[in-house]
């Protein structure tokens, strides 16, 4: 990671929503496209040695993005993404959703809030993620981290349902 | 009965109480004047943050002093990690996507 551009991660528990600023350099335009436009996005989204591989997308409000992560074996793992709103090169925001092959959505989702801006030619995104529940959380770091976490999902499974149980 | 960090931290009277201790070390009494609860329920909360490991026992004359285990809050950090490390990846990627990119454009 380049140390000169600003990252921010934060996990609020009890509002159960993660928070990521991430700064790039590059123009908004461009950031704005990586994220809007299926070929780019499916060029970075899925941290290696996943793949990611959009099978729909119309980036407008109501539309939808339909997608896989795909893990080096070949298993997909599909996810839905419904677009609620989108104000050209500043925000968007979508409902998260795992889904099976055939676009069926497995609810309850998670909230997603993406802002943009640009300063001297660096773009700032910031990113919220609100998720109803802990245990989809624990799922999404499974998307795409099974390879070499599956040891640490395991106690963090224990843990989520000692958490839960609570 | 197995209880974690985790657990520690999952009720937030238990938060306050760590957020307290965190400064210095407290007896129950002391820790309970800050509560509007009552007394055996910040009792209850005590034990269950010492079966956490999270805090320790101490002491002192008559009275008992709680502090904290400080090195064990590390592990809500590495937790965190796993997160982080997906969307550090993510971005390295689009850094030198963006990269590349732009290099074209030229």
């Amino acid at each position: 990671m380049r140390n000169d551009l600003l990252f921010d991660f934060t996990v609020d528990k009890p509002a159960k929503t993660v928070y990521i600023t991430r700064e790039f350099d590059a123009e908004l335009p461009m950031v704005w496209d990586a994220y809007t436009k299926q070929e780019i996005l499916d060029q970075w989204w899925a941290p290696k040695p996943w793949s990611s591989k959009t099978k729909v997308m119309n980036f407008e409000e109501g539309g939808r993005r339909f997608y896989a992560m795909v893990s080096p074996e070949g298993q997909e793992r599909w996810a839905l993404q419904k677009y609620t709103s989108i104000s050209p090169k500043t925000n968007f925001k979508f409902l998260n959703a795992f889904a099976d092959e055939n676009e069926n959505p497995q609810l309850p989702g998670s909230e997603w809030d993406l802002s943009f801006s640009e300063e001297s030619g660096k773009t700032k995104v910031s990113v919220s993620i609100y998720n109803e529940s802990l245990e989809r959380m624990e799922k999404m770091i499974e998307m795409g981290f099974k390879e070499g976490f599956t040891m640490t999902l395991n106690g963090l499974e224990e843990l989520l349902a000692t958490l839960l149980r609570k | 009965m197995r209880r974690d960090i985790f657990q520690a931290i999952a009720d937030p009277t238990r938060r306050a109480i760590i957020a307290l201790i965190a400064m210095q070390a407290m007896t129950p009494n002391a820790i309970a004047d800050n509560f509007n609860t009552t007394r055996q329920s910040v009792s209850k909360h005590l034990r269950i943050l010492t079966e956490c490991e999270l805090i320790k026992q101490e002491q002192q004359g008559r009275e008992i002093y709680y502090s904290l285990e400080i090195e064990k809050m590390k592990e809500v950090d590495e937790w965190l990690n796993q997160f982080r490390k997906i969307w550090e990846i993510r971005y390295n990627q689009l850094d030198n996507l963006l990269l590349t990119i732009k290099k074209q454009k030229k």
